[in-house]
């Protein structure tokens, strides 16, 4: 009876709200928007957790982090053992505590979302991993003895540094071979500083240095190196996390016009290249006055947040659907409000207009209204006759998708892929059609989020682990 | 890091460079090219490569100075260090079966359309060259195109060495001598390569031309380089550098190349003071 007393008292606390800066002072800087939670705010958070028997929390989340327990310590006060509890389990907490959609993965299943709001799984993970990462008590843990075997990883994004991490771990020697000239991928050339602080991403990164996995920059696997010659090199397996890589244009007339953007383009700009830093940082970004960005997408809301902090009089989002249907979270769509951001519903781009430069100075657009739902289930955008007018812009940024990229699938005999040129994998083991050759994130299942492309790099560590294992 | 080994001036604004590049060397081809960023703050910029020497483990390349980027990188000496170089980047140049090539070059597109040229004599082409600058003091790689070619043509604008005039008008009076051509490869200047191809066109000669677009990653990610070629879209980085000259949209690359206009005067202005305050 006592025990049921005190469960009732636990849910009528309600859930703790994260601070934020005010939206007038962020959009003039690059500074993350949440602020995080005090220790004392983290506790009481905590305490909410009834600690269910069996955990809907758990299943939930993509790579399994024994969430009551890490939530627990946090209850306790005991921080850094929370920290270290997460590490068990993801590679990258500080990362998923900024950039996980909880709302659809973890805190879906928590029991005291059914009557109240759940527990801020989210919100705690990332506030363990600050905590230990500010302390500098950041643990080495310990790493079995070398068993021999090595593991070429191709792609430093999600997947790659997920995959790397639990193998390192294992024993097995481990190299990331990454494109650009930083590992990180989606997290440094596409996630924006103001949601997730580069800094952060880098310590992630140091950590995995820190076990033993080797880092090599600038390799283009495909070009520099084939996959058959890392085989001949002596690698035991190679697992492919290269990201879905081609942007999306929609094939509308003057889409290559000066001004027009595609995401990845505007996004690596600014992230990557730290244009927003221009000219101390050497690479420009045009920074548009009237700036639209075509697309509903959380790379939609990044996009035309960071025109905000570039400068932007007008921002605003141009998308083909009605609000329920966009695809972003709740959260990026919120804060992209708060900020101004105007949002430009069941509208669809249907050419651009330029100048005698060739430089784009309107869009064409058409209203659409919702017809019968299409095979995603949602319901068909259609264009409404005679609707046509024209919004003016000096700056677009195109966020519609993204493409496999070539190059790995064209340079590497025998590795199967579908017909709109993603990699053919086993998508609880990350097998591909080349014996030693896994694959795993978005060049797999095309554009998705973080944590998943983490979750199928934990799956093909999994089983890169029997299949060495057995070798 | 990627150590310079060898820095040679070629003219007033162009360098060729010798960097230490092992990895690359062993898998560039001609018509391939590379990315390099300087320094922590650098731009990533594209450039050609020239040549490689896989036992050496060098890579050349040649560069002409037009902004901040390639400014900073002439000031480089042998022994100095960059911080990024990836590559070899792009499709390598496609040789199969040509047996009369004519190789047209246009200012630093000489040391482009160089190793082109080697690669065909290297396959028992015949090889005829036109190269071609502004000037005398602006003309290079003379001496190498002579090298490689069956023949060689030079053009400058101001008539001041060889003949006077562009270089596709000495290509017209080529074709109209009759000479056999399978393929004329033309690199340099857009409106150079948009005139050659307008003179092959009326001819119906193959003609391939390299572009130098915009780029950033070059692994095909953002789509800075997109081209119209026979009225597609292409990624120059992935589905090029090198694409059919008389299928290019070379008004839109133009254009394209402009867009930055503004920023690279003012990041040149601010380099320039900083080098003056020094």
């Amino acid at each position: 009876m006592e025990n049921n007393e005190k469960k009732e008292k636990k849910e009528k606390v309600p859930r703790h709200k994260m601070p934020e800066q005010d939206p007038k002072v962020r959009i003039h800087n690059y500074n993350e928007v949440p602020i995080g939670y005090s220790e004392e705010t983290a506790m009481k958070e905590a305490s909410r957790c009834i600690q269910c028997k069996k955990p809907g929390c758990r299943t939930g989340c993509p790579v399994g982090v024994d969430i009551p327990a890490f939530v627990k310590l946090i209850a306790e006060g005991k921080f850094i053992e929370a920290a270290w509890k997460l590490k068990e389990d993801s590679a990258l907490p500080a990362v998923c505590g900024r950039v996980c959609p909880q709302e659809s993965q973890c805190e879906k299943f928590c029991i005291l979302g059914k009557k109240d709001e759940p527990v801020a799984i989210g919100r705690l993970e990332r506030f363990a991993a600050d905590y230990e990462r500010n302390s500098g008590q950041v643990k080495i843990p310990e790493v079995a003895a070398k068993n021999g075997k090595k593991v070429a990883v191709v792609g430093g994004g999600p997947a790659g540094l997920t995959v790397a991490g639990d193998l390192i771990k294992l024993g097995y020697e481990v190299t990331i071979y990454e494109a650009l000239h930083k590992p990180g991928g989606v997290l440094v050339y596409g996630i924006p500083e103001f949601r997730l602080p580069k800094s952060i991403v880098e310590a992630e990164i140091n950590y995995l240095e820190k076990l033993g996995v080797k880092v090599v920059c600038n390799a283009v696997i495909g070009r520099l190196e084939t996959i058959d010659e890392l085989f001949a090199e002596g690698y035991d397996a190679v697992f492919l996390g290269v990201g879905a890589g081609a942007p999306v244009f929609m094939g509308i007339p003057g889409e290559n016009l000066s001004g027009i953007y595609s995401a990845n383009e505007y996004l690596t700009r600014s992230n990557l290249m730290k244009a927003y830093l221009f000219p101390e940082y050497d690479t420009p970004i045009v920074r548009g006055k009237n700036v639209a960005v075509i697309g509903g997408g959380n790379v939609a809301m990044d996009s035309v947040r960071t025109a905000l902090r570039l400068g932007a009089d007008n921002a605003y989002i141009i998308y083909r659907r009605s609000e329920v249907e966009l695809p972003a979270r709740a959260e990026e769509v919120h804060h992209a409000k708060e900020e101004g951001v105007q949002f430009k519903l069941l509208t669809n781009p249907v050419e651009y207009i330029g100048d005698a430069n060739g430089w784009v100075t309107g869009i064409k657009c058409v209203e659409m209204e919702l017809g019968e739902p299409d095979e995603s289930g949602r319901r068909r955008p259609v264009e409404k006759k005679g609707s046509e007018f024209v919004i003016d812009v000096d700056t677009v940024v195109v966020s519609v998708g993204t493409n496999a990229n070539p190059i790995i699938p064209m340079t590497t005999p025998g590795l199967d892929t579908n017909k709109w040129g993603y990699i053919v994998a086993d998508e609880e083991t990350g097998k591909t059609s080349r014996e030693g050759v896994y694959a795993g994130g978005d060049i797999v299942t095309g554009s998705a989020t973080v944590i998943l492309a983490m979750g199928a790099g934990k799956k093909a560590a999994a089983s890169i682990h029997e299949y060495l294992s057995k070798k | 890091m990627t150590k310079i080994l060898e820095k040679v001036d070629l003219s007033e604004n162009v360098v060729k460079m010798v960097l230490d590049a092992p990895a690359i060397a062993k898998k560039r081809k001609a018509g391939q090219f590379i990315v390099l960023k300087i320094d922590e703050k650098g731009e990533r910029i594209p450039l050609t490569t020239v040549d490689a020497d896989p036992e050496k483990g060098t890579l050349t390349i040649i560069f002409q100075v037009v902004g901040k980027t390639t400014a900073k990188l002439a000031t480089l000496k042998a022994g100095d260090e960059l911080m990024d170089l990836q590559g070899p980047m792009g499709r390598p140049t496609h040789l199969e079966g040509v047996k009369n090539a004519v190789c047209v070059g246009g200012g630093v597109g000489v040391g482009v359309v160089y190793p082109i040229g080697a690669a065909l004599k290297k396959q028992g082409a015949k090889v005829t060259s036109i190269i071609g600058a502004r000037n005398k003091e602006l003309l290079i790689l003379e001496e190498e195109m002579k090298g490689i070619s069956d023949n060689l043509i030079v053009t400058t604008d101001d008539g001041s060495y060889g003949i006077h005039g562009f270089v596709s008008d000495a290509l017209k009076t080529l074709i109209e001598s009759g000479e056999k051509i399978d393929e004329v490869f033309a690199i340099g200047p857009v409106p150079m390569m948009k005139a050659v191809a307008a003179v092959t066109k009326n001819y119906g000669i193959k003609t391939t031309v390299s572009l130098n677009s915009i780029m950033v990653d070059a692994t095909g990610m953002c789509g800075a380089c997109r081209v119209a070629v026979g009225g597609e879209t292409k990624f120059a980085c992935v589905d090029g550098p090198e694409f059919d000259g008389h299928a290019v949209d070379f008004d839109l690359l133009a254009s394209r190349l402009r867009m930055y206009m503004t920023q690279e005067k003012e990041s040149m202005d601010k380099y320039r003071c900083e080098c003056h305050g020094k």
